[in-house]
């Protein structure tokens, strides 16, 4: 009833789906399956009319549809619930749930009675026993996840597509969650299904459709598929094995980390990080892998400092214990941290890129008290020569620039304050594969001149062929410490698929 | 290449908006003096010119102060109060120093030491502002609007509610005197730019504004003490409003419990209509000394040509907003 054919979508020069082809079953659970960057929220987003602007058709109900935005998306019969809350805090449950939809009575005011009457309809068919107007910023985020589930329902739709939607709930709500799956597809409605959690998939999906690299790979019967079956077709490329340099020789740990936990910012009895103990060595590059929401991103953060009240553990760099309570404790510490994010956390994107890469050593750049503008420019075009930033000049604004050299900007200007334990945050994301392959030897490069690495990604190959050792997180628990040799993506990814216990 | 290509492209077209930009608000300075001296013979003699720039240097001392603040994404709304904190302060220092009956205490102030007890309450209630805004989070608007009304209040609590005047000979020099030719608050206020112009682009406080202005986040995560450059802007703005109280004292030879009533929506309107930001991030003291310029003359157009005062109100009220349309307009083809 719903099939794609292929779809293409590219991000400002990067391929994110690449020819995609599927059919959806009605009446049927459809789980999409893939890696991180597979692609799978991008081809949800364009289901659901949230990016209008791709190659390739979708048809639907027998004839080719476009939809420019989510509404006409939902008014054609198509329905999702987003990863992310998209939910109003300061409105009420009714109110969030008839946001642009809201019933009008005669007198053209809002009819409160009716909307109220149905929302709490609707959310005692989802079992979730609190009053329809409730303010949602206090309910629990398990029973907002509910809400965005009952906003999905309002609408009568043939297709519903939930992307990780347990990712939030308690086991109980999980149940009753697919309980409707179930009385759905009684109803004939397609189902489609995304989650990370492999035996949520095992329990409710009869088809399958895998991803990978922004291709649709196979589709199928859920019957009869094994674990190990699943995560081989996720994984599915040849593993490419980079022998890239001998074997490290063992040295004093640079960087050693005791029991780092960090509260969760709301939920104070929960924990993002549970007793995290690691070390670094000079020279060695140590690659961290995790699902999403397994707390890489918070682990690399509350090393830098950037959690100093929330956040528990030692810290020690070449044997000395340092507290860090801020990025600039870090950075005095020898540390540096290339963000996840580089256009918010990175950049200042309306400076040029000669202040972008300046902006970390400026007191060295300094003489009687004024800033000498000969030795920065120095210091800048050292580094667009060393790194090979393409830029018109060192005056261009870092906006300007493509990814690539976002990046190497953002590496220059950690790399001006020589630290001596370099945490790399994604360093590839949403970059291209040339300038990809420019920043791993750089990051070997640095290995062998003595620093030590951290590096953060969410992309197995990447992982495997750059680094020395693998942890693996997965929900804030350090679940595997795997040397090079006998890490394989089987093994890491088994480690950061979170068991449900 | 392919990328480098319309980079390229779009820096020519930056540069020469960028470099219109200046030249506009110059153009609309230069025809609005034209037009006010062809109507009126009164405009371009001497002492008008001299006249203006004595009125002006208030804002601009100002201004500059709000610049900082207003780069880093923040906005002062007290300057006004405590430019009339300051100056009362000077003033009742300098008039009639400090008694404490209890201990039959007399601590009598030379000028200079009524000038530095000025300015150093107005850079203690800048630091306040800084203090409030980042020990306790409050948005800079609430935090400058409280210090506002309590600066306010104790003016009227120091003057009692009346005028502190005659202060005696030497203090009028700052306000009224000439130096080579040039009178003393274009001195002050020039100082004051020039300082300000070396601060923003030559030194590392000057940068971290901008800086934090442009991407709070990126500069906190390169080191950047975000909390003390906030506090050390603030705590500037207050010194600079004082500066502009004493100056506005001793022209008057008396400390006015109303004064600098909306004197920070002038300053605001100074750094709009010189292209500075609201978001922060982007801007510059020169622009700021443009915006001063063209609303003093403005206003010294419109008294000339006997335009009723209610009418300059909606007049002004007019040119800042298409200063910032045209602002807009500007930076959206970049």
């Amino acid at each position: 009833m719903l099939k794609v054919e292929n779809i293409t979508k590219r991000f400002s020069g990067i391929t994110a789906l690449d020819g995609v082809c599927m059919e959806l079953h009605p009446g049927k659970v459809n789980a999409i399956i893939g890696e991180n960057g597979a692609g799978k929220s991008t081809l949800m987003k364009i289901l659901s009319g949230v990016y209008p602007d791709y190659e390739g058709t979708i048809f639907f109900k027998g004839g080719p549809v476009s939809f420019s935005n989510p509404r006409e998306a939902q008014d054609k019969g198509i329905a999702i619930i987003h990863q992310e809350l998209n939910l109003i805090p300061y409105l009420t449950i009714t109110e969030n749930i008839f946001l642009g939809r809201e019933i009008i009575n005669r007198w053209g005011l809002l009819d409160k009675r009716q909307m109220r009457q149905q929302a709490q309809a609707l959310l005692n068919r989802l079992k979730l026993a609190v009053d329809a107007n409730a303010v949602v910023a206090d309910l629990k985020v398990g029973q907002q996840q509910v809400v965005e589930i009952a906003k999905a329902l309002l609408v009568e739709s043939d297709v519903i597509i939930m992307d990780e939607p347990t990712s939030a709930i308690s086991e109980k709500e999980v149940a009753v969650l697919f309980g409707i799956i179930s009385d759905l597809k009684a109803e004939g409605k397609t189902i489609v299904y995304i989650s990370h959690k492999l035996d949520e998939l095992f329990k409710i999906a009869d088809r399958f459709i895998v991803l990978r690299d922004g291709r649709s790979i196979e589709s199928g019967d859920m019957k009869g598929m094994g674990h190990d079956a699943i995560i081989q077709k996720m994984v599915g490329r040849e593993v490419k094995v980079i022998s890239r340099r001998e074997e490290r020789k063992e040295t004093a740990p640079l960087l050693s980390a005791k029991d780092i936990s960090l509260r969760h910012p709301v939920r104070k009895d929960e924990n993002l990080l549970k007793n995290i103990s690691f070390q670094v060595a000079r020279g060695e590059i140590l690659g961290i892998f995790g699902l999403m929401g397994a707390g890489r991103t918070e682990l690399l953060e509350t090393l830098f400092g950037l959690h100093p009240k929330a956040a528990s553990g030692t810290v020690y760099m070449e044997g000395r214990k340092v507290p860090v309570q801020s990025p600039a404790d870090a950075i005095r510490a020898g540390m540096a941290l290339v963000p996840e994010d580089r256009k918010r956390h990175g950049l200042v994107l309306g400076m040029d890129v000669e202040k972008n890469i300046s902006i970390t050593t400026l007191k060295e750049l300094e003489g009687a008290g004024l800033l000498n503008q000969n030795k920065e420019k120095a210091l800048a075009d050292k580094y667009i020569r060393e790194l090979q930033i393409k830029t018109p000049s060192c005056k261009q604004a870092a906006r300007n620039l493509s990814g690539g050299n976002q990046q190497k900007i953002v590496l220059a200007k950690w790399l001006a304050t020589k630290p001596r334990l370099l945490m790399l945050d994604e360093p590839t994301r949403g970059i291209d594969i040339h300038a990809k392959n420019e920043i791993y030897k750089l990051i070997l490069q640095l290995a062998e001149a003595g620093l030590g690495i951290i590096m953060v990604s969410s992309e197995l190959p990447e992982i495997l062929a750059v680094s020395d050792r693998v942890l693996v997180l997965a929900e804030g628990v350090l679940t595997a410490e795997i040397p090079i040799r006998l890490a394989t993506e089987d093994t890491v990814l088994k480690a950061a698929i979170p068991k449900t216990s | 290449m392919e990328a480098i290509i319309p980079v390229k492209n779009g820096q020519s077209v930056k540069k020469y908006s960028h470099v219109l930009v200046r030249f506009q608000s110059l153009i609309a300075l230069f025809i609005l003096c034209v037009a006010i001296s062809l109507l009126s013979d009164k405009f371009l003699t001497v002492t008008n010119t001299w006249n203006v720039m004595r009125q002006i240097s208030v804002n601009i001392c100002i201004s500059v102060g709000m610049t900082l603040v207003v780069l880093t994404a923040g906005i002062d709304l007290s300057v006004g109060s405590v430019l009339a904190l300051c100056g009362a302060i000077t003033a009742g220092l300098l008039k009639n120093g400090i008694e404490i009956p209890s201990n039959n205490l007399f601590i009598g102030f030379t000028l200079l030491g009524a000038i530095v007890a000025g300015l150093l309450i107005g850079a203690l209630l800048g630091l306040f502002n800084g203090w409030a805004i980042t020990r306790w989070k409050v948005p800079p608007f609430v935090a400058t609007l409280a210090m506002l009304t309590i600066a306010r209040g104790f003016t009227m609590l120091w003057t009692g509610g009346y005028p502190i005047s005659s202060l005696g000979s030497g203090f009028d020099y700052i306000g009224t005197g000439w130096l080579l030719g040039i009178p003393v608050p274009v001195w002050i206020s020039g100082i004051v730019v020039a300082a300000a112009i070396v601060l923003t682009k030559k030194t590392r406080l000057g940068r971290y504004v901008y800086a934090i202005g442009g991407n709070e986040q990126a500069a906190k995560l390169s080191g950047i003490r975000i909390n003390k450059i906030k506090m050390a802007v603030y705590t500037t703005a207050g010194a600079l409003a004082a500066i502009g109280g004493i100056m506005v004292t001793s022209r008057l030879d008396s400390a006015q419990p109303n004064a600098g009533i909306t004197y920070e929506l002038d300053a605001i309107a100074a750094v709009v209509i010189g292209g500075t930001s609201l978001s922060g991030g982007r801007g510059s003291i020169l622009g700021t000394v443009l915006g001063a310029v063209i609303i003093g003359v403005l206003n010294n157009g419109l008294v000339l040509l006997n335009v009723s005062p209610f009418w300059q109100q909606v007049v002004k009220g007019g040119v800042i907003l298409l200063a910032v349309i045209i602002d807009k307009a500007n930076t959206k083809t970049e």
